[in-house]
């Protein structure tokens, strides 16, 4: 399984990506929204993409909805990762089309059990 | 109680080191917030001074009460989630079918801890069986310990808690944010009635139980009490009930009388028909 870890955080980008790995995924980085867009329309579709909300050029929520608009990114599941913890922004983002939200700071437990929900991953 | 930036530093540092929990920049708040009721358990005027006695002693259990306090607890919303498929396939259809005449349904969970378990079953049941909102739905939830118990029927969860196996859907549906905690709706706070209960010691009178969840619980309890808790469950549940163990639990070679439901990878028993 493949997912793209998207932060301009290189140690949050760090930390997800050895959680990620650790349960088996190949993991791709990028600094935003803009430069995901770009890996992915390289390498195609990935499982699913842990994405920050805020980021310079294309942001999190932006990249959620670019994803969405997009038929050869169709399936790939999206899970927030971020700071924003008011409910209006985990309701703007599951109506954008946001599969899964989890609000920093995490815990291994919780991307597992995140990703469980979305029927990927470990149960 | 404002924590200065080094003190911060060296709690996000511990909690990484030890937990792998990163509190990214700002989240001082989170800290203060959680830190609070051991600064007044251990008798520190201040975080600072408290950061001081972690920074002065080796890892010891002070430090230990910190980082758990910075971390998640033994609950969670919909933990074991093929339990909580069991109910919503299984369980409950069946329940709705054998209870029509009467439309009464009587659930315990029997240590509901801080509340996500009898909350994650309220959620089920509002969101998956609604015929129910006409029914007769008695939804109890006990705990030995009196503090999460409060805590339960506050319904008031943490960042954290919240984050923890609770799908956002359902986040944003039956929760509001309070200050930086999130308070489960009212709606689905009146369907449990929390009480306080010793399982090792005489119950109150309960109606008759279709479920009852003690999962996680046995483990704690020497083989005669068990058995004997298992006796009074199997007195106070309705033909056809179901009992809800943990996942490592059983009844076997405890309490013969009970027979595990064959639904897939979770352990739920019934009494043997005679």
């Amino acid at each position: 399984m493949r997912a793209i870890v998207i932060d301009d955080s290189e140690a949050i980008r760090r930390i997800l990506r050895n959680m990620m790995t650790a349960i088996g995924f190949e993991v791709i980085e990028a600094k935003n929204g803009r430069d995901a867009l770009d890996r992915l329309a390289t390498i195609g579709c990935v499982d699913v993409a842990l994405v920050d909300w805020n980021m310079p050029d294309l942001n999190g929520y932006e990249f959620v909805v670019a994803v969405r608009a997009d038929p050869t990114l169709n399936g790939m599941r999206l899970m927030m990762v971020t700071s924003e913890t008011e409910l209006q922004s985990v309701a703007a983002a599951l109506n954008a089309g946001a599969d899964e939200y989890v609000m920093k700071p995490f815990t291994k437990d919780v991307i597992l059990e995140k990703l469980a929900l979305l029927g990927i991953g470990q149960s | 109680m404002m924590l200065p930036n080094a003190d911060f530093e060296y709690v996000r540092k511990l909690v990484r080191d030890r937990s792998a929990i990163v509190l990214d920049d700002g989240k001082t708040y989170l800290v203060e917030s959680r830190l609070g009721p051991i600064l007044q358990r251990e008798g520190f005027a201040s975080l600072t001074e408290l950061v001081a006695a972690l920074r002065s002693a080796p890892y010891h259990d002070l430090h230990r009460r910190v980082v758990e306090a910075l971390t998640t607890n033994e609950t969670s919303f919909f933990r074991d989630m093929p339990t909580f498929d069991a109910l919503n396939l299984h369980v409950f259809p069946d329940l709705i079918q054998r209870r029509s005449v009467d439309r009464q349904i009587n659930l315990w969970c029997a240590a509901s801890s801080s509340g996500q378990e009898p909350y994650s079953i309220a959620m089920i049941l509002r969101e998956n069986f609604p015929i129910l909102s006409t029914w007769v739905v008695r939804h109890i939830a006990s705990d030995l310990n009196m503090d999460v118990l409060s805590k339960a029927k506050d319904g008031v969860f943490s960042q954290l808690e919240v984050n923890r196996g609770l799908p956002a859907p359902l986040l944003v549906k039956y929760f509001k944010k309070r200050g930086v905690d999130w308070q489960i709706s009212d709606d689905i706070r009146r369907m449990i009635h929390f009480s306080h209960v010793n399982l090792a010691a005489d119950w109150p009178q309960f109606p008759p139980m279709d479920v009852v969840f003690m999962r996680n619980v046995l483990i704690y309890f020497d083989v005669a009490t068990k058995r004997s808790i298992l006796g009074k469950i199997r007195r106070i549940l309705r033909p056809g009930g179901y009992l809800v163990l943990g996942s490592a639990e059983t009844t076997l070679n405890i309490d013969d009388k009970f027979e595990r439901v064959a639904f897939p990878r979770v352990p739920f028993y019934r009494v043997k028909k005679t």
